[in-house]
C-alpha cells in the first residue's frame, strides 16, 4: 500500500482494471441494471410500457418516467451505450485482471518443486507420521511406486541425515482452470461481437411454391439479398391425434443458383437447413389472405388405378381415373368441425388445422353419388363407394412457411467458448493441484516416514486420498520385507 | 400402482422422515438415525417409481402417436420434463438427491430435519394445488435433447443451490443475537418472501389457472387486485410469525452441534457444485434456442434473469475466493443468489409475463 504514491499514472490505470473489487462493482452494476430490461418490456413500443409502468408509479407519472427510463435507453437497453459499455469494462477487467495474475500462476505451475526442511514439512496443513518395519531403500522404493500409482510426478534427493526425501505434485494445471473460464467468456464476447458485425439476422414468409432471394431484417425491414435463391415447395403441419395441438410442422425448401436446384430439404423446427452460412429456421406457418392460385390435391384409388395423384382447381371438374364421374371442389374450409348443440357444419378458426372440400360428383352431366365434404385428417370421409376411394391430402398453395434466417459468422466462437467454459469449471472447481512430501529415514532397524502434503483447494478429499497412499505405502514396504 | 399413489407414498415418507429426524436430534440414538435415513430413502425410491410411472405413461402416449420412432428417441421425448408440475417434482427430487450425498459425505443427519419437510410440504401442495397434471404432448419447439440436458442439469444445479440456501440461513439465525440486527432482518425477510412465494404461487395457480392459447401455450391468467392485496397480508403474518420464532430456530441448531464453520462449508460445497451446473444450464438452454430458433442468446426475461443468477453467484464465490469475505457477508449472498434462483424459475412466468402484455389475455 505504501508504494501506491509512487506508482506513475499507467501502472495506476493497469491496478485499476486488474482489481477484483472493480470486477464485484462492475458484475453486480451488470446484475442490477439488467433486473431493469426484464421488467420494461424490450423493444415493445410506447402503449405497452406505460402498461407496465403505470402499475408502479401509477398512470399519471407514468409518460413522464418513461420520457426518463427512454432518453436513458432502457428501451432497448442491452444494446444501449451505457450497457455495452458496461459489458467492455467487464471484458477489460477479465483481460487484465488475468494477465496480471497469470505470471505468478504459471510460475506455481511450472516452478520445479524442492525438498522440503523438517519444521516445514510439519508445518503443513495435512501431514502423517509413521514407521514401517523395512529397509530405507524398500521403503524408498515403495514411496516411489505409490506416488507413481496415484499420478504423481516426482523426484529423489538426499537428506542431510542420511535419509531421503521423495516428493511429487499432480494436476498443477488445475490452478489455469479458472482463468481458462475467464477466457471463454472474452471468446464468447468475440463471438457474438463479429456475428454482430458480419451476420444478420431476419424472417421470410415463403408461401408454397413461392421463390425468393432477399430476407427482411428485424427491427427495420430492411432487405437483405442472399446471393441465391430459395423456395418453399411443400408445407406440412402434422397434429397429435384429433387434437389440434400441433405435433410438428416442416416444410421442403429447394437452394436455387443460377436457375440450377443445388440443395433440396425437409426442414422442421429443431432441424434446420444451411447454405453458404446462412440458416433457414422453421419457425412459424399461417395461412395466405387470398389464395386463389392454391391447389386442391387429391389421391384416387379405384379399380386399376393405384394412388394416382390429382391437382384440382376450385369449381374446375376433374376427371376420377378410372372411372367416369367427374368431380367438383365446391367449396373450402380450413378447419371445419360440428357444432355439438346444432349439429351443423363451421369453420372454427381460419388457420388450416382441419381442412376439409365440398365435392359435388356428376356422370354424363348428371348428379351422381352424394355430395358431401371430405376430410384431411379424416380418411374414411374420402371412401366414396366400395371401389371408389378420393383422399383430400392438401391444398397447396394456400399457406406460407414462416422462415427465421440467420447468419453468424461468429458462432463458432461462441460454441467454442461454451466448451472451453464447460471444461475449465470442471476443473477450476473439482481438480486441485496437490503437492506431496515424503521424508524416510532409518530408525534404528525400522524406518520412520514423516508425509506432509498439500491441496490448492477440496483438502478434504486429498486427505482422504492421503490415507489410502499411506495404508498403501505400509503394505508394500513390509510385504516386500517378508 | 398410479403414478399419484406413489407421489402421496412419498409425500408421507418425507414428513416421517421429518419426525424421524427430530427424534433423532432430540434423542441422539444412531438407530433412530437409520431410521430417519430409510425412510427418506423410502420416499425417494417411491417418487422415483413415480416419475418413472409416468414417464412409462408419457411413453406410451408419444408411441401412439408417432410409432416410427426409434426407443431411445421415445425415451427421451417423453421424458417428465415438460410442464411446471413436472419440472417441480423433479425440483424435489433433485434436491433430495443432492442433501443424501450430503448426508453420506458429512455424516451429519441435522439438515434432513429441514430438507424432508420442505420436500413433503411442496410435494403435497404440488398435488393439492390443482396445476394442470396432464400429460401434454411435446410442442413441437420443446422436441430437442439438448432441452432434457438443458432442464436435468438446471434443477440439479438449483438443487445445490437450494441446500446452500438452508445452510445460508442456519448461517445467518446461528450468527445473530438481536432480532434488531440488519442480517436478521433481512434473513427474516427473504425466508417470509421465500414461503410466501410458493404459498402465492399455487394459490395463484389454484384460484386462477393459465388458459390454453391457440397455439398450444399456456396464457397466464392475472389475478384481481384483492388477490394481491390478500397476497400482502399473508406476507405480513409470515413475516411477523418468522421474525418472531427465528431466533428460537438457533437453540435448535446448537443442540445439532452445528457450528458456523461446518454450515459455511457445505453452502460453499453446494454453490460450487452449483455454479457449473448452472453454467452449463445456461449454455445448453442456449445451444437449444440456437437449434430452434437461430438465436442463442436474446436477453428474454428468462435467459437474463438466469444470466443475473450466474453474476450472483460469480460474486459471492470472488468475494469469497479472491477477497476473503467470509461468514456473514457471503452468507447474505448465497440467500440473494437463490431468491434469484427462485425468480428465474417461477417469477419470471408469475410476475413478469403478468406484467408483460402476452400475459394479458
Amino acid at each position: 500500500m505504501t508504494t501506491q504514491k509512487n506508482l506513475s499514472l499507467p501502472d495506476r490505470i493497469w491496478k485499476f482494471f486488474a482489481s477484483v473489487t472493480l470486477a464485484i462493482i462492475l458484475i453486480a452494476a451488470l446484475a442490477l441494471t439488467s433486473i431493469v430490461g426484464t421488467i420494461i418490456e424490450q423493444n415493445a413500443g410506447y402503449e405497452k410500457n406505460i402498461k407496465v409502468l403505470s402499475t408502479f408509479v401509477g398512470e399519471g407519472l407514468a409518460p413522464a418516467a418513461y420520457r426518463i427510463f427512454d432518453a436513458m435507453g432502457f428501451m432497448n437497453m442491452y444494446h444501449s451505450w451505457w450497457f455495452l459499455t458496461l459489458l467492455s469494462l467487464f471484458a477489460l477487467n477479465l483481460t487484465i485482471c488475468s494477465i496480471d495474475r497469470l505470471p505468478r500462476i504459471w510460475k506455481l505451475v511450472t516452478d520445479p518443486m524442492i525438498p522440503l526442511k523438517e519444521n516445514v514439512l510439519r508445518n503443513l496443513a495435512i501431514r502423517k507420521e509413521f514407521t514401517v518395519s523395512a529397509s530405507l531403500e524398500t521403503a524408498q522404493s515403495a514411496t516411489e511406486q505409490v506416488l507413481k500409482g496415484h499420478g504423481f510426478a516426482f523426484n529423489t534427493a538426499p537428506e542431510d541425515g542420511g535419509g531421503t526425501q521423495v516428493f511429487g505434485q499432480k494436476g498443477g494445471y488445475s490452478r489455469l482452470g479458472v482463468y481458462v473460464v475467464h477466457g471463454s467468456i472474452l471468446v464468447i464476447f468475440v463471438g457474438s461481437i463479429i456475428g454482430g458485425i458480419f451476420g444478420f439476422k431476419g424472417g421470410l414468409n415463403l408461401p408454397e411454391g413461392a421463390t425468393s432471394d432477399v430476407v427482411y431484417l428485424y427491427g427495420s425491414g430492411s432487405q437483405v439479398p442472399l446471393g441465391f435463391e430459395v423456395k418453399c415447395n411443400w408445407y406440412e403441419t402434422e397434429f397429435y391425434g384429433s387434437s389440434d395441438q400441433p405435433k410438428l410442422f416442416k416444410s421442403e425448401l429447394s437452394v436455387i443458383e443460377n436457375g440450377q436446384e443445388i440443395l433440396r430439404k425437409w426442414i422442421r423446427v429443431n432441424d434446420p437447413l444451411v447454405y453458404k452460412g446462412v440458416t433457414f429456421y422453421q419457425s412459424s406457418y399461417g395461412p395466405i389472405s387470398s389464395p386463389e392460385d392454391g391447389y386442391f390435391v387429391f389421391t384416387a384409388n379405384t379399380p386399376g388405378v393405384e394412388n394416382e395423384t390429382i391437382w384440382a382447381k376450385k369449381n374446375q371438374p376433374f376427371q376420377i381415373p378410372g372411372t367416369d364421374i367427374f368431380a367438383t371442389v365446391v367449396d373450402f374450409s380450413p378447419a371445419l368441425g360440428t357444432n355439438r348443440q346444432t349439429g351443423q357444419l363451421y369453420t372454427y378458426t381460419s388457420s388450416m388445422n382441419n381442412p376439409a372440400v365440398k365435392m359435388v360428383f356428376t356422370r354424363e352431366g348428371k348428379e351422381t353419388l352424394k355430395p358431401g365434404w371430405i376430410w384431411k385428417r379424416w380418411p374414411q370421409t374420402g371412401k366414396l363407394t366400395d371401389e371408389i376411394t378420393l383422399d383430400f391430402t392438401h391444398y397447396w398453395g394456400a399457406q406460407f412457411t414462416g422462415l427465421q434466417v440467420r447468419k453468424d459468422p461468429g458462432v463458432w466462437l461462441v460454441y467454442l467458448g461454451c466448451t472451453l467454459m464447460s471444461i475449465a469449471l470442471f476443473v477450476a472447481f473439482f481438480m486441485s493441484h496437490r503437492k506431496v512430501w515424503v521424508r524416510i529415514e532409518s530408525d534404528r532397524k525400522q524406518t520412520r516416514v514423516l508425509l506432509g502434503a498439500s491441496a490448492s483447494k477440496n483438502r478434504h478429499s486429498f486427505e482422504k486420498a492421503v490415507d489410502k497412499m499411506v495404508s498403501e505405502l505400509t503394505v508394500k514396504s513390509e510385504g516386500g520385507n517378508s | 400402482m398410479s403414478s399419484s399413489d406413489l407421489f402421496n407414498i412419498s409425500t408421507f415418507a418425507y414428513i416421517a422422515a421429518m419426525v424421524a429426524y427430530i427424534a433423532y436430534l432430540v434423542f441422539r440414538k444412531n438407530g433412530i438415525g437409520y431410521t430417519a435415513t430409510g425412510i427418506t430413502i423410502l420416499g425417494f425410491l417411491g417418487q422415483t417409481a413415480a416419475i418413472i410411472v409416468r414417464w412409462q405413461e408419457s411413453f406410451v402416449q408419444w408411441m401412439r402417436f408417432s410409432p416410427d420412432t426409434s426407443f431411445l428417441l421415445a425415451i427421451s421425448r417423453s421424458a417428465p420434463l415438460r410442464n411446471l408440475y413436472e419440472s417441480l417434482v423433479f425440483f424435489i427430487w433433485s434436491m433430495i438427491v443432492i442433501y443424501l450425498v450430503i448426508e453420506f459425505v458429512y455424516k451429519n443427519r441435522s439438515l434432513g430435519a429441514f430438507v424432508t419437510p420442505i420436500a413433503g410440504l411442496a410435494l403435497a401442495f404440488i398435488e393439492m394445488s390443482g396445476m394442470s397434471k396432464d400429460i401434454s404432448p411435446l410442442v413441437p419447439a420443446l422436441q430437442s435433447n439438448w432441452l432434457i440436458a438443458h432442464v436435468l442439469i438446471s434443477f440439479f444445479g438449483y438443487g445445490a443451490f437450494g441446500v446452500s440456501y438452508a445452510t445460508a440461513n442456519m448461517h445467518l439465525i446461528l450468527e445473530t443475537d438481536d432480532k434488531k440486527s440488519p442480517s436478521y432482518l433481512f434473513w427474516a425477510v427473504t425466508f417470509a418472501a421465500f414461503i410466501w412465494c410458493i404459498f402465492i404461487m399455487l394459490a395463484k395457480l389454484s384460484l386462477y389457472p393459465p388458459v390454453m392459447g391457440a397455439d398450444g401455450r399456456e396464457i397466464p391468467v392475472q389475478p384481481p387486485v384483492s388477490f394481491w392485496i390478500g397476497g400482502a397480508v399473508v406476507y405480513a403474518v409470515l413475516l411477523g410469525l418468522v421474525w418472531r420464532l427465528g431466533l428460537s430456530l438457533k437453540k435448535v441448531f446448537r443442540f445439532f452441534a452445528l457450528s458456523t464453520d461446518i454450515l459455511d462449508d457445505i453452502t460453499y460445497k453446494a454453490i460450487a457444485v452449483g455454479f457449473p451446473l448452472l453454467s452449463l444450464g445456461i449454455i445448453t438452454g442456449a445451444i437449444w434456442a440456437d437449434s430452434a430458433w437461430g438465436t442463442y442468446w436474446s436477453w428474454d426475461p428468462k435467459e437474463t434473469w438466469s444470466l443475473i443468477t450466474w453474476f450472483v453467484y460469480a460474486l459471492y464465490l470472488h468475494s469469497r475466493l479472491m477477497r476473503g469475505w467470509k461468514g456473514r457477508k457471503t452468507a447474505v449472498l448465497a440467500l440473494i443468489g437463490f431468491i434469484s434462483v427462485i425468480f428465474t424459475y417461477l417469477g419470471v412466468n408469475l410476475l413478469l409475463s403478468g406484467l408483460h402484455s402476452y400475459g394479458g389475455g
